[in-house]
């Protein structure tokens, strides 16, 4: 029994002017807004996007009054209709939030508490705040739980977090938001965490539901063909200054900042595909899981080519990352065969001898785990210069200087800890690192995920240029298909531990697809504002 | 079978191998002791002959491991054996009727102390939490440092001046024995409980606190707060239940405390505890007692430890409600 409220489109809800916040690090306050106004009417979609350090999530916050502990606002105005938010006192912020401003945040997982049953939180704000009945609360919760399309929504809330998938918890966090048909939500980077063919679910949900209950929404995201689908106007953000802002079809038509061009650079890089029969390393009929559990790979096949680019791809728990690990020897198979030019490799690690071990590199997703933070460049590079090749002292220095240079750092770096280096740098480093052995294949696991746009593109630019320096070979695992299109020449599809499809770039991006070939690689986003719509109405039409 | 109950039945089949492996080293180390019953009994004038005789009367001049397996099946059966003092011809006095009465003493001492100092404890934590770094949070936390810092002795001294001595609203002697009557002996155990729970509040109320203030930055507190909620609300709904694996820990290890570590405070209040009882006979070589007290320790232990487990269990969401 849902209360239908036909609010009146176009009137202004929020009004944020001049506002300035900043954060402390190190007992010092640095600027994290730097005065930006927005205004979002009732009923409308703001779309807030930017790269990690923007800002974007600090200004959503604001848009509730709420100041993460360390930050603090300094200038401006925040007017929620006709409340000063910064004047108001904690007591009167309370009582909007949950009930007039909701806020719906990146990892549900995360943001659910574990030891509650889903209903009892769906249901807090509206039981506690005396807005609804337990049982009308609870009623109206199903409902929302139908309308977001939940498997068995009748009983869903009757689970724990724990028990319920990253795509449902985030829609029944939507669910929680929407319980008490506030006046505005926040959105902060809903669906960052999920897969694509989740993320396609959990879109539609949110944006069905946004516009039947006619609630405004600021929908946060680094992700512009994501914020494309949601909103009905976009602010860019950098450094906490406002870039551009327009309506989202002329912002995607026309954008008038260089910075905002930018934002569209990976998917501009495109390398040419080609062919190689040359395998350097050969997985056939490998079969592998984690103590006694089920099978993680399932008779999975795989070749190689010689100083080629092969994307693995799948979403989480395809297998794809635990395909690195049998190869790197760190989980033998229990079945199958792994071949390195032509010969078998041992299962394990343990067996392999240095030569061999060198031969195989890996990359990972998070330079910051990756990397010793105690260590110098000179000692993360080094070690393995010594330890592969044997050098030592001013030979061993002399190595890392040359790898710093290949990967267009200087000199300087050398001394450098981690902590005292950007992301792009850092995951420079590792791979700096893995090239030390001189390498014959390195795995990169997920290595530009972590990355802002910009970033990811200097990167997959300089292991192009690397791989055309040494013909080395990439196993590039990844879920992000706009970067398989950009650099592979091969592309292996995994679902579930199985080998979908495996063939030229292509051949695999283009029809006929597989069934789950051709689901992944319709639910990667578009930049074409209407391309959720089309694509929810070809498979309906479909189904 | 329930993935609780299989850890709880898991955990007492260890706990009685742990019993298992302490009785074998209570026993062996117990014969490490310098002289024995009959030397310490008999006097230093005493011959070897008579010494002789008299551990053949108790049974002492068989080899340790007959000894100990003896003990140890007589044990499981229930039967703790003789005490030596007071064995006179025909009579013998069995150890469990020596330390039943003493072990019901202690066990009421540590029953009172708990009661009073869990829920004072787990309340200050809570409230610290609440209004952390007010100046309640730091008063709560200087007074509760300097009682855990203050040797026992010493606070049971300071209750007995001020509260017997200059108020006389207690005894400064808690003697109880078997006809004291219930609340009798409530009324004399309440300066030994009090001196406890000023010893033990201290580290439970500081578990309560940190275990919830490490929670604070996670996202579902701040989630919370969106959602509107009052600090009270935050703390009390979303911070408490995930935090009480580590404060039953601590509450388990400050309840076994309140059984074996209460002998000081039982000598200062002269009251009869278990805690007395082991030391005499310890100093009297009499050693089927003090293995008796010994095992009693550590089978404390052993169950109060296997139930912070069960509470660590049964509040952890994803053990109680598996996938």
């Amino acid at each position: 029994m849902a209360v239908e409220n036909k609010r009146v489109k176009g009137d202004v809800l929020l009004t944020i002017t001049g506002l300035k916040i900043e954060g402390k690090s190190e007992d010092t306050w640095n600027p994290i807004i730097k005065g930006v106004d927005l205004t979002l009417k009732r009923g409308e979609v703001l779309g807030l996007i930017g790269e990690s350090g923007a800002g974007k999530s600090t200004l959503g916050l604001a848009g509730m009054g709420f100041a993460r502990p360390g930050c603090r606002f300094t200038a401006g105005s925040i007017v929620f209709d006709g409340i000063d938010l910064l004047a108001a006192s904690d007591e009167e912020k309370r009582a909007l939030w949950g009930s007039r401003i909701a806020y719906v945040a990146q990892s549900a997982s995360a943001s659910f508490n574990p030891a509650h049953r889903l209903m009892d939180q769906v249901v807090e704000t509206a039981t506690e705040r005396g807005i609804m009945q337990r049982e009308t609360a609870e009623a109206d919760a199903i409902d929302l739980f139908k309308r977001l399309q939940l498997p068995s929504p009748d009983t869903i809330g009757l689970r724990f977090p724990h028990q319920v998938s990253g795509g449902q918890l985030q829609r029944a966090m939507t669910a929680m938001a929407m319980s008490c048909r506030p006046d505005m939500i926040i959105f902060d980077e809903p669906t960052t965490a999920l897969d694509v063919t989740t993320q396609v679910e959990v879109l539609a949900a949110m944006r069905r539901i946004v516009e039947e209950f006619n609630t405004a929404a600021i929908y946060i995201t680094h992700d512009l063909a994501v914020v494309a689908q949601m909103a009905h106007r976009i602010m860019v953000l950098r450094y906490g200054n406002l870039v551009e802002e327009a309506d989202t079809r002329k912002m995607l038509k026309s954008p008038t900042q260089d910075y905002t061009k930018s934002l569209w650079a990976v998917r501009a890089l495109q390398k040419p595909e080609s062919p190689s029969d040359d395998i350097v390393l050969d997985v056939s009929h490998v079969t592998a899981s984690y103590s006694n559990s089920a099978k993680v790979l399932d008779d999975v096949t795989v070749k190689i080519p010689r100083g080629r680019t092969v994307a693995i791809v799948g979403e989480s728990g395809s297998g794809k990352s635990t395909l690195a690990r049998a190869i790197t020897g760190l989980l033998p198979p229990s079945s199958g065969t792994i071949s390195f030019n032509g010969k078998p490799l041992s299962a394990k690690l343990a067996d392999r001898d240095k030569d061999t071990l060198r031969r195989i590199q890996m990359i990972y997703q998070s330079a910051d785990t990756a990397l010793n933070p105690r260590q110098r460049v000179r000692d993360i590079i080094g070690r393995p210069v010594e330890f592969y090749l044997g050098l030592k002292g001013a030979d061993r220095d002399r190595r890392v200087v040359e790898l710093l240079e290949a990967i267009e750092l200087n000199e300087s770096y050398i001394d450098r800890l981690p902590s005292e280096m950007s992301g792009g740098q850092k995951q420079r480093i590792s791979i700096a690192r893995a090239l030390a052995a001189n390498p014959e294949v390195i795995i990169c696991d997920e290595v530009t995920s972590a990355l802002d746009q910009i970033v990811q593109e200097e990167i997959l630019k300089l292991l192009m240029k690397l791989q055309k320096d040494t013909n080395v070979t990439y196993l590039f695992i990844t879920h992000d298909i706009a970067t398989v299109r950009a650099i592979s020449d091969e592309i292996v599809v995994m679902h579930k531990g199985k080998v979908v499809q495996q063939g030229l770039k292509s051949k695999v991006l283009n029809p006929p697809f597989p069934a789950y070939t051709e689901l992944l690689l319709s639910s990667v986003p578009q930049m074409d504002p209407d391309w959720l719509t089309t694509l929810l109405e070809s498979r309906k039409a479909k189904a | 079978m329930h993935p609780v109950l299989k850890v709880v039945l898991q955990r007492l089949a260890l706990g009685f191998l742990t019993l298992f492996a302490v009785s074998i080293i209570i026993f062996s180390t117990l014969s490490f002791l310098p002289g024995g019953y009959a030397q310490n009994i008999l006097g230093q004038g005493a011959t070897p002959e008579t010494v002789a005789a008299f551990n053949h009367e108790l049974g002492l001049d068989r080899p340790a491991p007959v000894r100990y397996i003896e003990w140890i099946t007589n044990a499981v059966q229930g039967d703790f054996g003789n005490s030596y003092s007071g064995t006179t011809g025909n009579i013998k006095r069995s150890v469990s009727s020596v330390i039943g009465p003493r072990l019901y003493n202690t066990f009421f001492l540590a029953a009172m102390a708990a009661i009073i100092a869990v829920p004072v404890a787990l309340l200050l934590g809570v409230l610290a939490a609440l209004y952390r770094n007010s100046w309640f949070d730091r008063a709560v936390n200087s007074l509760t440092l300097t009682t855990i810092a203050t040797p026992d002795f010493l606070i049971a001294y300071l209750l007995v001046f001020f509260l017997a001595v200059k108020l006389r609203w207690f005894s400064p002697l808690s003697t109880v024995s078997e006809t004291t009557p219930f609340f009798e002996h409530i009324y004399k155990a309440i300066l030994p409980a009090a001196t406890m729970t000023l010893v033990i509040v201290a580290h439970m109320m500081r578990m309560t606190r940190a275990s919830i203030i490490n929670l604070l930055a996670s996202p579902y507190i701040e989630m919370a707060q969106l959602k509107g909620m009052s600090k009270a609300q935050v703390i009390l709904k979303h911070a408490l239940p995930n935090a009480w694996a580590p404060i039953a820990t601590v509450i388990a290890f400050n309840m076994a405390y309140l059984v074996v570590g209460v002998v000081i405070t039982e000598v200062v209040f002269v009251y009869p505890g278990i805690g007395q009882l082991m030391v005499d006979s310890v100093s009297s070589r009499d050693m089927p007692i003090v293995q008796a007290c010994a095992l009693i320790f550590a089978a404390t232990y052993i169950l109060l430890n296997l139930l912070a487990d069960v509470v660590a269990i049964a509040t952890n969401p994803r053990l109680l409600h598996p996938k």
